[in-house]
């Protein structure tokens, strides 16, 4: 076999192995449990409200919204703290020393974002299933768009939070990606339609993936008829293609460059000045 | 050649040769505007351990990162298993390993399952004279973790991990092989275990160590020949005995006799201890006879090397010797 291809077998490899290393543990479950369990809490009260202007459950339009920011969440933010908590530790340089390690190392993150992602999607969706209804789980339509958006969805975050990951070197810094995100998430419409929102903020809101992400869930489980509350009054499919194709062009053509620069520079006596660093911070 | 080199005497073109695994010259290396490396030069063979000594701030960690090829030199002629090492490729990348100095990767990982997944990269670099990677199993008895398989890593003590460091650097076989101050944190057991396996690499697999410490008394067991960097040249280039040697080529004698002490350096010792007996005979008490040690030959060569001047070597290694 060709060594290329053996990395990526093994990469796929290493992702699997991640995959089932994060059951293992306390501090995996409670990130894959504890968001779950709030979000259901949240929904769990909402769904006796209705979205405004229709008899439509609250509650049942978050759940496809807060898919759609997982999968975003999951693409930039987690993978970027990885990246830059695996660096500090040493992992990078690992991968760095063995032949054809990066790619491997990549194509391991990959599928362990895809195959987290995939499991807290389910593990939001099952429960929520019990309390909210008018989902449209029985269709095979809604099930292939949710597909599409979702892959699409880690297309467009993995590359940009592999960018994220690269350009911070602290982990404290982390927190400057952090807030931001948070605030556009509050920006994306996922727990309140955001027609009522300025112009100019909605303009901000829908040149990022979470709106759009948000967006193409819900044109997957929801009703048909909710498309009139969207803006446009239409699940813009189109332009959710547009958009979170353009994310990927982007992310695919900086991450390559950006991860290059950053893995040139690995070396031993970097991961040990990092390593003395962050003793400091603990003691 | 001999044993311990002045920067700059050996300066005659260089043919190159194939057996060499490493061959460094004139290598160079600025932050900045400040010189790390002024001119390094040396060579090895296949199979041969060499030891890198040198004060903290020499450049050790520096050369080595530039031969592993994690670090761009500023100028110079280098060769690392016939390839530059600043455009080593993923075949050249295989046929070396690399010791790291590991601290909380992986911590979530099952020894076993890290090395089969790190072993896989190699497996297409396997040769009709190397199998790649090295089997696991046979793998984990080496390195003495057999027992430890399915330990998660994170659970290991100090010493357990950099025996799976070590374990994780010979993995692909190498034919090369970079450790970086390697027995830090060992205790006495786990590091005669240690040598035993470097010794087995270098003569069985015929494996080429360049290794990095601060520990003389290892260099001194370890390495066919040792290499001291200061003030970013080699200063000194031989094996260990060569350089105790050359550098304080005097025995000491020390004795008392009458309540009296006396010390003599000679370099004819035994020659000395007989004439000195058959004068005093029994009145000569607590007669000791002491070979320069390569510990005393480093410090030597060492204070010559920041204090600037390179004379009176054998006198300064007495004194030093004396304040012990």
């Amino acid at each position: 076999m060709s060594p290329t291809g053996a990395a990526v077998r093994a990469g796929v490899r290493r992702g699997v192995i991640e995959l089932r290393n994060t059951f293992t543990n306390f501090q995996d479950l409670w990130n894959y449990f504890f968001p779950t369990a709030v979000l259901l809490v949240a929904m769990f009260f909402m769904r006796g409200a209705t979205v405004p202007g229709t008899t439509f459950s609250l509650g049942a339009r978050t759940l496809p919204s807060a898919l759609g920011m997982g999968l975003a969440f999951g693409g930039m933010l987690v993978l970027a703290q990885q990246l830059v908590v695996e660096r500090e530790d040493g992992t990078l340089l690992r991968a760095k020393a063995t032949p054809n390690g990066m790619l491997g190392y990549l194509v391991g993150k990959i599928t362990l974002m895809s195959a987290v992602a995939l499991v807290s999607m389910f593990i939001q969706l099952v429960p929520a299933l019990f309390f909210l209804d008018g989902l449209r789980v029985t269709s095979p339509a809604a099930w292939f768009t949710l597909a599409w958006v979702a892959v699409l969805g880690l297309v467009a975050t993995l590359p940009m939070g592999a960018v994220i990951g690269s350009l911070i070197e602290n982990p404290r810094n982390l927190g400057l990606v952090m807030l931001p995100t948070m605030g556009l998430v509050a920006l994306s419409g996922i727990f309140y339609p955001i027609n009522g929102y300025p112009g100019w903020l909605q303009a901000v809101a829908q040149v990022f993936p979470i709106y759009w992400l948000g967006l193409g869930m819900r044109s997957a489980l929801l009703p048909d008829g909710l498309a009139a509350v969207e803006m446009d009054g239409s699940w813009r499919h189109l332009e959710t293609l547009g958009v979170l194709g353009l994310w990927a062009v982007l992310g695919l053509v900086l991450a390559p460059v950006v991860l290059r620069r950053m893995a040139r520079r690995e070396s031993g006596s970097r991961v040990a000045a990092r390593r003395e660093r962050a003793m400091q911070r603990v003691v | 050649m001999t044993a311990v080199e002045l920067p700059g005497v050996d300066a005659a073109p260089h043919a190159p040769d194939d057996h060499l695994v490493l061959d460094v010259r004139d290598l160079r290396m600025r932050y900045g505007s400040v010189d790390v490396l002024h001119g390094v030069d040396f060579t090895a063979r296949r199979g041969e351990v060499l030891a890198l000594l040198g004060p903290n701030g020499a450049g050790k960690t520096t050369t080595i990162e530039i031969l592993e090829g994690f670090r761009l030199r500023s100028a110079g002629d280098v060769r690392v298993l016939g390839v530059d090492p600043g455009r080593g490729d993923e075949r050249w990348r295989a046929q070396m390993g690399v010791v790291l100095q590991s601290w909380r990767d992986h911590g979530k990982w099952r020894v076993r399952d890290l090395l089969a997944h790190l072993g896989d990269f190699y497996a297409p670099y396997a040769t009709d004279r190397i199998r790649r990677p090295w089997p696991v199993d046979e793998l984990l008895d080496t390195v003495g973790l057999a027992v430890h398989a399915e330990r998660r890593v994170h659970q290991l003590s100090g010493g357990q991990r950099r025996r799976l460091d070590v374990a994780v650097g010979i993995v692909g076989r190498p034919e090369l092989l970079f450790l970086d101050e390697p027995t830090v944190g060992f205790d006495p057991a786990a590091r005669r275990e240690f040598h035993e396996l470097v010794h087995r690499l270098a003569d069985s697999d015929e494996t080429t160590i360049l290794l990095t410490t601060h520990d003389l008394d290892e260099a001194e067991k370890l390495a066919d020949r040792i290499l001291i960097l200061a003030g970013g040249r080699i200063i000194a280039d031989g094996s260990p005995d060569e350089l105790a040697r050359r550098v304080a080529g005097d025995a000491e004698i020390r004795w008392t006799r009458g309540g009296e002490r006396f010390v003599h350096a000679a370099t004819d010792a035994t020659g000395f201890v007989r004439e000195l007996l058959r004068q005093h005979g029994d009145a000569v008490r607590e007669l000791e006879v002491r070979r320069a040690s390569l510990e005393d030959a480093y410090m030597a060569l060492v204070y010559e090397q920041e204090s600037g001047a390179r004379v009176g070597a054998a006198a300064r290694v007495w004194q030093t010797g004396d304040e012990r």
